[in-house]
């Protein structure tokens, strides 16, 4: 067994897991946040996405133990204590960046962590490059991509009004 | 999908490292384990330890020294994308290692692993052998021409742990790929590089031994550095992968459409789909 010790969404949780446990599985099952899904279980779809010291991480694919003494984000970390949506989650909300959602927790983590981090200012070309490591069945891509570059916009001050979703949609 | 069980170290020396493998023989290393954990997920290997190597102190890092670029084991792709200083003195290297898989993937996977592991579509092992790079182990340094050996399977002893990689900057260099939509690994990629009056090529993806050496191209490239010098080449179907994506005759045809490519756009990397 290994004493897995993290910080999750701002708490600091501890529990002792096999070996072999999976990142996603002790958040799923040993801290039940299920927001996480697993999609493919191997490494391609990204439902599984989430952020492990400031990076965006695929968690099938780390061990509890190699994330030891790190800091983990989930979508349950995202919101505001009193329930306000994340600027992320807002835009996926308004923009109808999603279908089925079960995608979207993944989706939502990789985009919040590729806002965030990437060092140049986002065009289409560059969330649709950047996100493929993100799938949704529903093929509801188009308007993922509308809310992250709706977000990127309001981040840099490009704009204050996002783009109405087209009306064929 | 649940793995087999097994026990999970964290050494913080390499000699501690050594010693964990010397002691359990059915071990494995674990780096970014983004090749590893899938393999494990699937149950094809059951190593009885997996010692991780994220914390040995000295193996993570980039260095410019004497035209030399030494790349730590280590060392993520999205890090070794994202440096300057490999940006800046081979950029089809970073533009190559920026097309591993994506971004998630990138912030995992290592150059060491990727490189110990040889896959024989993984994009590394071109640029490895395509600048005749020196693998630095803890115990020798081992010619990137004597490093690739089959599928799968390199020079390394049982226990040898890659340290870095030192890569000669070239003059020039680039790397063109075309690459499975769904996997993200290449069909075909070749990686161009010329240093002085010579010059190297190598490819992966496509071989059935895995990464090789475009011999007749490199002589070629030798006289003229352009994409003119690949109409006077050829590669035998003979030696060609041939799988789902494509067959061994589409496969030699790529590699000589993705020599051109990459000759056409020297100093970056292009990835095709």
């Amino acid at each position: 067994m290994q004493h897995v010790t993290l910080t999750v969404n701002g708490t600091k949780v501890s529990c002792d897991v096999p070996d072999e446990t999976l990142l996603v599985t002790f958040l799923r099952e040993h801290l039940n946040l299920t927001g996480t899904h697993v999609g493919c279980d191997t490494t391609q779809c990204g439902c599984c996405v989430v952020h492990l010291n400031g990076k965006s991480v695929k968690s099938c694919t780390v061990l509890a133990a190699q994330a030891q003494d790190g800091e983990v984000t989930t979508i349950e970390g995202l919101a505001e204590k009193d329930g306000t949506l994340h600027p992320m989650q807002e835009a996926f909300h308004r923009l109808h960046a999603l279908q089925c959602g079960y995608c979207t927790p993944g989706m939502i983590m990789a985009a919040v962590n590729l806002v965030d981090t990437y060092p140049e200012p986002l065009t289409e070309e560059i969330v649709r490059e950047q996100m493929e490591g993100n799938l949704c069945r529903c093929t509801g891509y188009h308007n993922i991509v509308k809310a992250i570059l709706a977000v990127a916009a309001a981040k840099h001050g490009v704009t204050d009004k996002a783009p109405a979703p087209a009306g064929a949609e | 999908m649940v793995m087999y069980p097994t026990r999970y170290h964290r050494p913080n020396s390499l000699e501690e490292a050594l010693k964990l493998r010397a002691d359990h023989e059915e071990a494995s290393y674990l780096s970014g384990g983004h090749t590893l954990i899938p393999a494990l997920k699937q149950r094809l290997a059951r190593p009885s330890d997996l010692i991780d190597l994220a914390a040995l102190p000295g193996l993570r890092g980039v260095k410019l020294e004497n035209n030399v670029l030494s790349i730590g084991a280590t060392t993520t792709h999205a890090e070794v994308a994202a440096s300057p200083i490999v940006r800046k003195a081979i950029p089809a290297l970073a533009g190559m290692v920026g097309t591993i898989g994506d971004r998630h993937v990138r912030n995992r996977g290592t150059m060491g692993g990727s490189v110990a592991n040889n896959d024989p579509a993984a994009d590394y092992p071109a640029a490895v052998l395509g600048l005749g790079a020196t693998v630095i182990t803890d115990r020798r340094r081992i010619a990137a021409d004597d490093f690739f050996v089959a599928l799968y399977e390199t020079a390394l002893e049982p226990g040898e742990i890659i340290i870095r990689i030192d890569f000669p900057v070239p003059s020039q260099a680039g790397y063109a790929k075309f690459r499975s939509a769904a996997s993200r690994y290449a069909v075909a990629a070749v990686f161009v590089a010329k240093f002085g009056a010579s010059a190297r090529a190598a490819v992966t993806g496509a071989g059935s031994s895995g990464v090789f050496r475009l011999h007749d191209l490199e002589q070629a490239l030798a006289e003229d550095f352009s994409p003119a010098a690949v109409a006077q080449c050829k590669v035998d179907p003979g030696d060609m992968l041939e799988d789902l994506v494509g067959t061994s005759e589409y496969r030699a045809n790529l590699v000589l459409v993705m020599a051109r490519r990459a000759l056409e756009h020297l100093g970056e990397a292009c990835s095709y789909k």
